[in-house]
């Protein structure tokens, strides 16, 4: 496979615009849960709309809307940094549901248990809260990087030459299309399987550090 | 900005021609995909060691693909085997198999988790074979399963975005469609965008109602 190079090289970006991603898009989204289990009138409100309106959005709407769009309102964006914008705009308002319904089924007694020992509300949050919590959101978190990766096609669309277009290009230029789809897709299957890998060995980890919890 | 809304809903009949094609898509795609997943759950189910395993590699392999991908495939794949399809047809194809995946995952999650003391206690009743199947099995996978059908039918809509790269003309295809002709790229995604949720808050109003019905049928 002489085009085997070229592949990887996609992979490459296709697996670093992933990681930016994912990497700004954890904190972004306990952010947006904080705001809105803090019922912060009127954000709170607001993040639920963006939460609602990004849920339903093709993440290839969304890219076309984030480059080709942003003009319009006076902004100009570099595909990349569209890109990383539009994995990030999605993943960041499914973490913020993942969040939320681990601080939701936070229990109460050991916030008022917090309190009594004259804890504040940041050092509780830091102390008490988030270690228990990234526990109980990690496996949902690691599906959602699953699901970044396989909505990271839809940058292609504004000529990232990520992984789907590297193989697209060398359909194109060998008029044989179906090898490196075929080896495209390979290679995707091996990425979100070392996902699941990772995330199968950190919550082994995180089970023998803390026990089970 | 307000004339450029103007100007991309002067063309409304190309959205909602859009709108319809990715609703009928994504309709028989999930009508489709849960009768299909139903048999590849009760493969993944059966006795024989071989089918299970099969069944069960299909299921994880779909899980682990990006659906474009798998829709090139398809799309490319298929005249390989020396079968000419048009987009919509390799479209529809796409949706289904992969989709299968996923609602299979569904009826199985959904049938492991279904009481056994139902089952006898309707047994207990004298119901048996089909009728047993039809008035006790069936309710209780369809209400358990209805939430999560609800969220993949969200999944289905947006995969169905990715058919306009196979130049289905759906929804996000029919606003490219009209950006590149007026230039109004930004009005014209937006309307894509509130179209597609306006279909996600239909699909969660009819979730609400069913669970709504499970609730009343308990008592």
């Amino acid at each position: 496979m002489p085009y085997l190079p070229f592949l990887l090289q996609g992979a490459l970006v296709t697996a670093s615009i992933s990681l930016v991603a994912i990497a700004l898009g954890i904190p972004l989204g306990l952010a947006l849960a904080i705001v809105r289990w803090q019922r912060i009138p009127l954000l709170s409100q607001l993040v639920a709309l963006y939460v609602s309106v990004v849920r339903a959005t093709p993440a290839i709407t969304l890219a076309l809307l984030i480059f080709f769009g942003s003009p319009s309102i006076g902004i100009v964006l570099d595909a990349t940094t569209a890109a990383i914008l539009t994995l990030l705009i999605n993943t960041s308002a499914f973490n913020c549901e993942i969040w939320r319904a681990a601080l939701i089924d936070f229990p109460r007694d050991q916030l008022e248990a917090a309190r009594a020992y004259g804890m504040s509300p940041g050092l509780a949050f830091r102390r008490v809260i988030l270690p228990q919590v990234w526990r109980t959101s990690l496996p949902a978190l690691v599906n959602e990087m699953t699901l970044l990766v396989k909505a990271s096609p839809a940058l292609a669309v504004i000529g990232i030459v990520d992984l789907t277009r590297a193989a697209s290009r060398i359909g194109a230029a060998t008029y044989r299309p179906l090898p490196p789809f075929l080896a495209a897709t390979v290679i995707y299957m091996l990425m979100v399987m070392l996902l699941v890998v990772a995330q199968r060995h950190v919550e082994r980890m995180v089970r023998e550090r803390y026990g089970t919890g | 900005m307000i004339r450029d809304f103007a100007v991309a809903l002067a063309h409304y009949d190309a959205y909602l021609n859009g709108l319809w094609n990715t609703l009928w898509l994504s309709a028989a795609t999930l009508v489709l995909a849960s009768l299909a997943g139903a048999a590849v759950a009760a493969l993944m189910l059966a006795r024989n060691k071989a089918m299970r395993l099969a069944a069960a590699a299909f299921v994880d392999a779909m899980r682990c693909v990006p659906f474009l991908l798998f829709a090139y495939l398809v799309y490319y794949g298929l005249p390989a085997l020396s079968l000419q399809l048009d987009s919509w047809a390799c479209g529809l194809i796409a949706l289904v198999i992969y989709h299968t995946a996923y609602m299979a995952e569904i009826v199985r999650g959904a049938w492991t988790n279904l009481s056994r003391e139902q089952i006898e206690a309707g047994r207990a009743y004298g119901f048996a074979g089909f009728p047993l199947f039809r008035r006790i099995i069936l309710p209780q996978l369809f209400f358990a399963s209805v939430p999560v059908i609800g969220n993949q039918s969200i999944y289905i809509l947006k995969d169905s975005a990715f058919l306009m790269i196979i130049t289905v003309p759906e929804l996000t295809f029919a606003a490219s469609s009209v950006q590149s002709t007026y230039f109004v790229p930004f009005a014209s995604f937006v309307i894509a965008m509130l179209l597609y949720w306006l279909v996600t808050l239909g699909i969660e109003a009819a979730v609400k109602r069913v669970e709504l019905a499970a609730e009343v049928r308990r008592g």
